[in-house]
């Protein structure tokens, strides 16, 4: 006899339908568009500007499925990696609402858990951005007002001192390691900034787990 | 039909594929509270969930939408629309964006040739192809996977998901610090992240010490958020105080001059 789906068969079924229909509908755009105003691209520089921007993006796509889907959890990683955001806001809202849930990751708790707060999270932020694009022209000087730029370009470090102190207080023995490993490439490996900390999160993921490994070996944890 | 960027046809076009986004959150999000009740989850635990998620949302949601105000002005309003609702984020859009203008010859004005508007939307989209297609077909698999993990030993499946998190937080950690030893250069601007984090660091550590003494749980459920918009503030009290908030190269090239 068929043993009957589970609530996780059905999450991975609908996930797979909703990701590549709406992926589908994500990639026809620009082939839209170019029937709409009878327009090719030019392709010259669609190759070069392909090659400048493809491989790191799709290498970076690639590495980070293995990484953020045990953090995300199934529904959780099917609406992220539609709507993005996922360092900056999805990933920290969802490990908050498991952590003050009290649920265990990997249960199916924290993935139901994980998936209303990064359900909640992505309808808030289309709700915010369609009022922004309604109301784009007073808004404008009021975002770009100088003044604020600071508050705006320093989100991850304000999120993730917040964040850390949950998570470092909860294994201070096993934060130790990967913190002097960041913080020395960081500070001494000039190419390390912004703009490569995504790469930098499963270099920081792998050698977590590598001496989590050894220290649950160990009997240090 | 005619070209611009703010054409009403392409908000049309974009105003559907978002509204599929918006339907495929409210489905997900409406089978989970279902299943939250089949699995005896307090009421109260899925509403704070749900409050205090959308709360923690709008402060990095406004900072997506001054990414769609930078983009707008080359261009348009609604492809940025587009892409900071979907799949995006302002950095990897901006460098999809200056890889395509580069080869163009086009500058930062808005777009008005319809040929290299598809071009820059065509680079940007299929850059992000491959995690739109690899994230339905390859979840599963990996879920699966670790969750073994989880099954043969209890203890150390959840030491491996605590030490995924750590991991994740650490880069970011180390990234806070990536500016600070251009103090010897004579630029204190890197220690504006690094105070930011400080600062949000504490006033998450006084939260939970006050909601534990006093017992005021809903401390405990909008400590994050309160911690991100307190960091956020502090933000323009130290970028003042360094005189700025990150070393750019045009500040590196000048002192070597």
């Amino acid at each position: 006899m068929k043993k009957p789906a589970t609530y996780m068969d059905s999450v991975h079924r609908d996930g797979k339908i909703w990701g590549l229909s709406v992926a589908a509908l994500i990639i026809l755009v620009p082939v839209v568009l170019c029937f709409v105003f009878n327009a090719l691209p030019d392709w010259q520089a669609l190759g070069q500007g392909l090659l400048a921007t493809l491989p790191m993006y799709w290498a970076v796509g690639l590495i980070e499925i293995f990484t953020y889907v045990p953090m995300l959890g199934a529904g959780g990683t099917y609406l992220s990696f539609v709507t993005g955001n996922i360092s900056n806001l999805k990933l920290p809202c969802a490990v908050d609402a498991m952590e003050r849930a009290g649920t265990k990751p990997g249960t199916e708790e924290a993935e139901v858990i994980s998936t209303i707060s990064i359900a909640v999270s992505s309808i808030v932020t289309t709700v915010i951005i369609i009022l922004g694009v309604i109301f784009i022209v007073p808004l404008q000087p009021i975002l770009e007002n100088p003044v604020l730029k600071p508050a705006f370009e320093m989100i991850l470090p304000a999120l993730f001192g917040g964040l850390g102190v949950v998570f470092i207080s909860k294994n201070v023995k096993l934060a130790i390691p990967p913190i002097i490993l960041m913080l020395a490439l960081f500070i001494f490996v000039p190419a390390l900034n912004k703009s490569t900390v995504g790469i930098m999160v499963p270099v920081g993921v792998l050698f977590t787990l590598l001496v989590a490994r050894i220290m649950y070996k160990k009997g240090i944890i | 039909m005619p070209f611009s960027a703010n054409s009403y046809i392409i908000f049309i076009i974009v105003g559907i594929v978002i509204a599929a986004v918006l339907g495929q959150s409210i489905y997900f999000l409406v089978k989970a509270l279902k299943r939250a009740k089949q699995l005896g989850i307090a009421g109260s635990v899925v509403k704070k969930t749900v409050s205090s998620s959308a709360v923690f949302t709008i402060a990095p949601a406004v900072a997506v939408l001054l990414g769609v105000v930078v983009l707008s002005k080359t261009l348009g309003v609604p492809l940025p629309w587009l892409r900071l609702s979907v799949v995006g984020s302002l950095s990897y859009e901006l460098i999809a964006a200056q890889n395509t203008s580069e080869p163009l010859g086009i500058g930062s004005d808005l777009v008005v040739d319809p040929s290299h508007y598809v071009t820059i939307l065509l680079v940007m989209t299929l850059s992000i192809a491959l995690s739109l297609v690899l994230a339905p077909i390859m979840t599963k698999k990996v879920q699966t996977g670790v969750s073994k993990i989880g099954m043969k030993d209890k203890k150390w499946g959840e030491i491996f998901f605590n030490a995924m998190f750590l991991g994740m937080i650490s880069a970011f950690l180390g990234y806070v610090f990536c500016d600070v030893t251009y103090l010897s250069q004579g630029f204190a601007q890197g220690f504006t992240p690094v105070c930011v984090m400080v600062v949000s660091a504490v006033v998450m550590a006084v939260l939970g010490i006050l909601s534990t003494k006093f017992k005021i749980r809903w401390l405990t459920d909008y400590a994050l958020p309160i911690s991100l918009i307190c960091g956020m503030a502090s933000a323009i009290l130290f970028s003042d105080l360094f005189g700025g908030f990150e070393i750019t190269k045009e500040m590196l090239e000048g002192v070597r001059a």
